[in-house]
């Protein structure tokens, strides 16, 4: 009985973890199904969490917050959006220095706003993300496996999660049942096509790149407004880069990145709660917990168990006539 | 015919890009409250105006030399390299093994095992990443962030289940003994009557550096492998043609990448820390990036950079010092030379192409 309390708290902290993983996941995958590699994730989550942090502080409303995260990652979208469709330039290097630009400024802004040593003030009562209660969640919870399963696993995080785990469905929707997503998926496939058949192939990125600007907002202002109360520096402590990982892992399909990310969450959930774990005799240090999604990243990317195959045209500008 | 002359190619792309980003960060300066001018001024006096403040400049440099040239090398192949970071912390811990388990009679025989360590360390760092992508097809971009995450998680486990001395708390090996502290500027320069660099971090690593950027050059564009190495990185069919192997040139310029990420150990560990600490590298790897591109991936734009870099670093610690704008107002700049240099590169060329076109025409 012991085991099963300690089970249901690991996966419901699992869940919590999971869930920026999963929006920023999402995100990148929009990003690269058509054709646009996104390795700056972790900058525009990391803008995100500061503004929706910033303007909740500040206006005591969490909504507006965060409004505020997902326009501060638009814009540095935008910003890849430019660099990469309209100059063609490289998407790699403009995604590292957007790492750069989030990691500075919002240390910068914070600490001109707030003074605080590059952080902003706790928040409390409206500006954060409150947990919701399921219906009967109380009543139930008494039942054995049943009531800890509903009323502590799946109720009580807040509205971000269920948002976030309704987009895998929702995304799966979008790329393969719709006009939009075949589209979507067939500018990072091949372009020329596309382009052929008279639909705009830098309007499609812009959109894909839009949307993925979307996504980072909202989890980086799940980061600093319902998982933490408040924008700490570097709060995103390479979760932007446990997405990418998660992307490959489940190989661009958006179920898949589901479980990839849950997976990598429940790795986050036991490395924080156990530290250093003692298998009768062996001891798994914590630092191979923190290690293992990258490293597990890398055998899938070596294609000894399933390879990855990326987009075809991702990476690449479309240039339209040669 | 070329659109543009190569001077302007070499320099007035740099150069306009420089001033774009220092206009920005001249805007953001101002944005939070204070005054550009006085923060230029207060960078100058702080990193360039006195033997100490330059001691600091190029100790960063130096850094920055050795990680920026990693960068240009695997630019070169047209491999991106972002693993310097990693590299670096491997490099640090092959500095750490030579220094703490051989007995060594004199730092210069000392520096040469260590910069060994490190080279050997950061190479065989960056050769799982270059295999992959060598045989495998794994994207180098995203092997080589990954390997940087478990170069940070692997070091923590060194320095605190491993090499951290009894009875100590710091995550961090014991102090290297007194026969390979490596002279420092103050000890070379100074005179009896007059100490120069006094206290500063800068040491003899400096010139390793300066040698480096000679040897990188001599085997860009004076060797037979540098050949190879810029062929295929200008087009991989046409190397293949030649009869160049891909897998060779990526591994071998993978590997001589890492190995230079992994010397600059010897400046920061060997040189100024005389220990290992976690977070040693202090971000000087994705540096790298920054000076490779502003450098034009030519070693002397390279060491140019680098000063410049080193400049910003020291500047932006005055700066954090005597005003209110914190250090990361250097990670901004950093970004924005990435961003203008790297990945806006066209924004200013393309404009630029036209006007020599028009230029021309005119002559005509």
């Amino acid at each position: 009985m012991e085991f099963f309390v300690t089970l249901i708290q690991v996966l419901d902290s699992t869940i919590r973890l999971a869930t920026p993983l999963l929006l920023a996941c999402l995100a990148g995958l929009y990003s690269e199904r058509a054709g646009i590699f996104d390795i700056g994730l972790e900058g525009k989550m990391l803008i995100a969490a500061f503004f929706s942090a910033a303007v909740a502080a500040v206006t005591g409303s969490v909504w507006l917050g965060l409004l505020a995260g997902i326009g501060a990652s638009l814009v540095l979208s935008a910003l890849h959006g430019v660099a990469s469709i309209t100059f063609r330039g490289n998407q790699l290097i403009s995604g590292v220095a957007i790492n750069f630009l989030a990691s500075g400024l919002t240390v910068l802004i914070a600490q001109s706003w707030f003074q605080q040593g590059g952080r902003t003030p706790s928040l409390f009562g409206g500006g954060r993300f409150e947990p919701i209660e399921f219906p009967f969640a109380e009543a139930i919870s008494g039942v054995p496996i049943i009531g800890p399963i509903y009323s502590e696993l799946l109720s009580g995080h807040s509205i971000l999660v269920y948002i976030a785990f309704l987009m895998v469905p929702l995304t799966w929707w979008i790329l393969f049942r719709t006009r939009f997503g075949l589209r979507l998926r067939a500018v990072g496939e091949n372009p020329a096509a596309v382009d052929t058949a008279g639909v705009s192939v830098v309007g499609l990125r812009f959109a894909a790149v839009a949307i993925c600007g979307v996504l980072c907002g909202i989890a980086g202002a799940y980061l600093a407004t319902a998982l933490q109360a408040g924008f700490v520096k570097e709060m995103t402590a390479g979760r932007g880069f446990i997405a990418l990982a998660a992307l490959i892992f489940a190989k661009w399909r958006p179920w898949h990145a589901m479980w990839a990310c849950l997976l990598f969450g429940l790795l986050q959930a036991i490395a924080l709660r156990f530290q250093n774990i003692d298998l009768g005799g062996v001891v798994i240090p914590v630092q191979v917990m923190d290690a293992l999604p990258y490293i597990l990243t890398v055998v899938i990317l070596a294609g000894f168990v399933g390879k990855a195959i990326p987009p075809r045209a991702g990476g690449e500008p479309y240039v339209k006539e040669r | 015919m070329d659109k543009m002359p190569k001077w302007a190619d070499v320099v007035l792309i740099p150069v306009i890009s420089l001033i774009l980003a220092a206009i920005l960060s001249a805007l953001v300066i101002l944005a939070i409250g204070e005054n550009p001018v006085e923060a230029v001024n207060l960078m100058v006096t702080g990193a360039l105006g006195s033997t100490y403040g330059w001691g600091y400049t190029l100790y960063y440099a130096t850094n920055f030399m050795f990680t920026g040239l990693a960068v240009a090398v695997a630019f070169h192949a047209r491999l991106f390299n972002i693993g310097g970071e990693g590299q670096a912390m491997l490099g640090g811990l092959g500095v750490a093994m030579v220094c703490l388990y051989i007995d060594w009679p004199h730092w210069s025989i000392a520096l040469l095992a260590a910069g060994l360590g490190a080279a050997l360390f950061g190479a065989a760092w960056a050769a799982i990443p270059a295999y992959l992508q060598a045989k495998r097809g794994s994207h180098i971009v995203i092997t080589t962030i990954m390997f940087n995450f478990i170069a940070a998680a692997f070091l923590n486990y060194m320095l605190v289940n491993v090499m951290r001395p009894q009875g100590s708390q710091d995550p961090a090996t014991a102090r290297f003994p007194e026969a390979v502290h490596l002279p420092t500027f103050q000890s070379m320069f100074s005179t009896a009557e007059n100490v120069m660099f006094r206290g500063a971090p800068a040491n003899i690593s400096f010139f390793v550096a300066l040698l480096a950027c000679v040897v990188v050059w001599a085997l860009i564009w004076r060797t037979r492998l540098g050949y190879e190495i810029r062929a295929y990185g200008h087009s991989e069919t046409g190397a293949v043609y030649a009869g160049i192997s891909p897998v060779r040139i990526t591994i071998v310029a993978m590997l001589i990448s890492g190995a230079l990420a992994g010397l600059m150990a010897i400046n920061n560990v060997m040189g100024e820390a005389e220990r290992l600490v976690l977070n040693s590298t202090e971000g000087a790897g994705f540096i790298g990036i920054a000076v490779a591109l502003m450098g034009r991936s030519h070693p002397f734009g390279v060491f140019l950079a680098a000063i410049l870099f080193g400049f910003l670093y020291q500047g932006g610690a005055e700066l954090a010092l005597w005003t209110s704008i914190p250090r990361e107002l250097i990670v901004v700049i950093q970004a924005l030379v990435i961003l203008f240099t790297g990945a806006l590169d066209n924004m200013v060329r393309m404009p630029l192409e036209k006007l020599f076109l028009a230029m021309r025409k005119g002559a005509e």
